[in-house]
């Protein structure tokens, strides 16, 4: 396992400095540039000396090499859009913001998915299957941006329980938890209910209840371990992407995540955020599918050989 | 129980008074205002910056040598308690007032604005607002790295308390350029002490370092989240000031903050949705304000480019454009039609003269017909740009069609995302492209010196070395009377020339708590803080 794990953390070494490269050169070959702005610098001398406090007078192959020499020594250098803040400080401000709205997000999802498939699961092709498979399918129909704004019509202007927008109490956490949660519930109980409809045709389930196993351990014991390999599966990207921020959720509950200055930074050609946004999220992903593969091989003795 | 009642008595009595007592008293309630801000500002050094919503946020931390009336914004003493004019308009002299104090108590000195003014021109600070400056003496060729020596520029601190400044030449807006962000001062210890001095990427600005010496200082800033601003203790206008913190919530997605507004969290809004406009006018007009604000929403045409070369195909373009329409139809007409291109009353200026963009398809029809393209045969393929929006794209639609409609050509519509479709702008790479100018001063310059053959942003190809002379001749025109006569000429021959076609005067629209008091309209929408504050409800 102990193996496993180094192997894999080395291999994500080369997946990043290729992720690295790429998003240099595509930002760099991209149209207009950090200093393109509405009022531009007319005047040559003066464009001149900014992009030499930049290094961005210097040939392309000699900033990238600068780049990644500062990227070696972690530093992410200063945002181009945000002046006089660094990526870095941006990025510890805002990632605990998403992270947290993730946490929220997953134990919704987690909580709702889970029970909701089961149900189904375990009485399939009735009312307790189709009630809470058509909720899941409008959930997954739904998207966010609709979800969010509908609820917070109802909760915060109708009903005035919560903010319409903010990320200062308690009550902010609730709607976009809800909201993001809800779209992931949704896969979660499907998946939940794909996963056990087949593991509980098994033949070793037949075997637990033959043995005389209480209906309840047969499930909970025998079943999930199994019958949830697929949401295990489907978590670890999600719980990354989840992290990184969602850019369409924190927009309409104005919440001062990640997931926004990921998006935004692009549109503002801040070269420095988007390679270390772009970096911290290709970080998140290779950590979390590493982290799913471990549980996956706990969950599934047949993988441990391999 | 009598007893029981003459105490439930007394206490209802001290409620009540207490109640009522609270109404009569303003400062009672938290004195605290929510704004939307619309964008998060790109940072606070105002010699930096080039926003809107930064200026919202700078004119509370930084007061500059005049400050602005809360009605009309004429400048009013600011740090300077007075001061002259010499008789041929080149020298100004202000004379600081003593108890003016940065926000860390040290004296606000003559030297601070010299050597203020001496960062924003140096050009390795790369500061995009420095010809701001340029109406000074050597300014402009001390900026573009001509001059070495400051000691040439204009600017002279006499004493402590006494500010010399020397222009090129006459420059009647002069006062109210004062009033921009790009002329406060900056405190230079406190730039030296958390960077280089002429360098960006500066940390002065952030919470905890910003010494400023507005009516507020700068208290908590949260990219993305809130700026906070507190009442400042070394101000020397303190007593004027009611407001005890001002929140800024930079919320960009307009549903967003009209959503926020109507949750209560904020007092004033940035803007307000299209769709929410008709509904606020029914329900709650009190809430909706529409000022008029200094800014045209135009077209610029290429006129390098055939057919657009010829000034008939341009006129024709400009003619077939049922203004009213537009203003109707897809603003609910919260915005003006715009005839011509520098908003009415802009520094006491209208422009009368003859040349006007009334609709008038027939004459369309006619001028395309002589440039030979009658009915539009044999009209070029060309695009319209504009940048990435669903507000610019509706725009661009209703235009286009008026264009198939009474000209019969074709044009297409292509978007470009803000910095790709800047910089095709800018590079002359479209035939029609989408613009809109705020003007930086209460004054006719801002719009009109744009068409200059090296104008800043021109980028329509449009040079004329006789509308260049008289926009120069402006500047020296001996009486305001004059100088608007001049602009008046100018502004025929830019509508007669037709490089842009003017489509709207743009207006401030967004919503208030009638709670909030001394929040006028201003052409600027400018509202100078330290006289507003909270009313408790009616």
């Amino acid at each position: 396992m102990l193996k496993l794990i180094v192997l894999r953390l080395l291999k994500a070494i080369p997946v990043l400095l290729v992720v690295a490269t790429l998003t240099f050169f595509m930002l760099r070959f991209t149209k207009g540039g950090p200093f393109d702005r509405e009022k531009p610098i007319k005047d040559e001398e003066i464009r001149k000396q900014l992009l030499a406090h930049y290094g961005m007078d210097k040939p392309l192959g000699r900033q990238y090499l600068d780049f990644l020499g500062n990227l070696m020594q972690g530093d992410l250098g200063p945002s181009f859009k945000h002046q006089g803040w660094r990526v870095d400080e941006i990025i510890r401000t805002s990632f605990p913001r998403s992270a947290e709205l993730a946490l929220w997000a997953l134990a919704v999802a987690m909580a709702l998915g889970l029970t909701a498939g089961l149900i189904a699961a375990l009485k399939p092709n009735s009312v307790l299957d189709y009630f809470p498979m058509s909720l899941a399918m409008i959930g997954i129909c739904v998207p966010t941006f609709v979800m969010g704004p509908l609820l917070i019509l109802a909760f915060s202007l109708e009903l005035e329980w919560f903010n319409a927008s903010g990320w200062e109490t308690m009550g902010d956490r609730i709607l976009p938890a809800l909201t993001l949660g809800g779209a992931y519930a949704a896969y979660i109980a499907r998946l939940t209910r794909g996963g056990m409809l087949e593991v509980m045709s098994q033949d070793y389930i037949r075997t637990a209840h033959a043995k005389g196993a209480s209906p309840i351990r047969v499930v909970l014991k025998h079943g999930l371990r199994g019958g949830l390999l697929p949401v295990v599966a489907f978590l670890g990207p999600a719980a990354a992407g989840l992290l990184a921020g969602s850019f369409v959720v924190e927009t309409i509950f104005q919440i001062p995540g990640l997931g926004k200055h990921f998006v935004e930074a692009a549109f503002n050609r801040d070269y420095t955020m988007v390679t270390g946004t772009v970096l911290f999220f290709a970080t998140l992903i290779i950590l979390f599918n590493l982290i799913v593969d471990v549980i996956q091989i706990w969950l599934n003795p047949r993988l441990r050989a391999s | 129980m009598y007893p029981r009642f003459f105490w439930l008595a007394l206490v209802c009595l001290a409620l009540g008074c207490s109640k009522s007592s609270s109404d009569k008293n303003s400062d009672s309630i938290p004195q605290i205002l929510h704004l939307g801000n619309g964008a998060e500002p790109e940072g606070l050094d105002p010699q930096l910056v080039t926003g809107v919503p930064e200026h919202n946020i700078i004119s509370a931390l930084i007061e500059g040598l005049v400050t602005e009336d809360k009605k009309d914004l004429h400048p009013v003493p600011g740090v300077a308690e007075r001061w002259e004019n010499s008789e041929d308009g080149l020298v100004w002299t202000f004379h600081l007032r003593a108890e003016a104090k940065w926000s860390n108590g040290a004296t606000v000195t003559a030297n601070d604005f010299v050597e203020s003014y001496r960062r924003m021109l140096t050009p390795t600070l790369g500061s995009q607002y420095a010809y701001m400056l340029h109406v000074v003496k050597n300014a402009e060729e001390y900026n573009l790295g001509k001059l070495k020596d400051f000691s040439q520029v204009g600017f002279e601190a006499v004493n402590e308390r006494q500010l010399k400044i020397t222009l090129k030449g006459p420059t009647p807006y002069f006062l109210s350029l004062l009033n921009h962000y790009s002329w406060f001062p900056v405190h230079i210890p406190s730039v030296n002490e958390h960077g280089e001095f002429d360098k960006q990427g500066n940390r002065w600005t952030l919470p905890g370092n910003f010494v400023g010496n507005g009516p507020f200082v700068l208290d908590k800033w949260e990219i993305n989240k809130i700026i906070v601003v507190k009442k400042s203790p070394t101000y020397w206008d303190r007593k004027t000031v009611r407001l005890e913190e001002i929140h800024f919530h930079p919320i960009s997605d307009v549903e967003v903050e009209e959503r926020t507004f109507r949750a209560g969290q904020i007092h004033v809004s940035n803007t307000i949705p299209l769709n929410k406009i008709e509904v606020y006018r029914k329900k709650e007009p009190e809430k909706l304000r529409i000022d008029t604000y200094l800014g045209t929403y135009f077209y610029r045409l290429n006129t390098k480019r055939k057919p657009m070369n010829d000034k008939r195909v341009r006129q024709a373009l400009a003619l077939a454009v049922d203004r009213e329409s537009i203003v109707r139809n897809v603003h609910h007409r919260t915005v003006k039609v715009a005839t011509h291109f520098t908003p009415p009353g802009t520094g006491g200026y209208t422009y009368e003269g003859k040349m006007r963009l009334e609709y008038n398809p027939e004459r369309a029809r006619q001028l395309l017909a002589e440039a030979g393209f009658p009915g539009g045969k044999g009209f070029p393929k060309m695009s319209l740009l504009y940048n990435s929006s669903e507000a610019h794209r509706r725009m661009a639609e209703v235009i286009q069609q008026m264009w198939k409609q009474n000209l019969g050509i074709d044009i297409e519509l292509a978007n470009e995302e803000w910095k790709v479709y800047l910089k095709s702008a800018q590079e002359m790479e479209y035939d029609i492209c989408r613009a809109g100018w705020i003007g930086d001063y209460p004054d006719a310059n801002t719009f009109l010196d744009m068409w200059l053959t090296d104008g800043g942003n021109n980028y329509t190809g449009f040079a004329s070395p006789e509308y260049d002379q008289l926009i120069a001749d402006a500047a020296r025109a001996p009486s305001a009377k004059e100088r608007r006569a001049i602009f008046q000429k100018a502004e025929e021959m830019l509508l007669d020339e037709m490089p842009v076609l003017p489509i709207y005067f743009y207006t401030a629209r967004y919503l208030i708590d009638p709670r909030v008091r001394e929040w006028h309209p201003t052409i600027l929408n400018h509202h100078p803080y330290k006289h507003v504050y909270l009313a408790p409800a009616d």
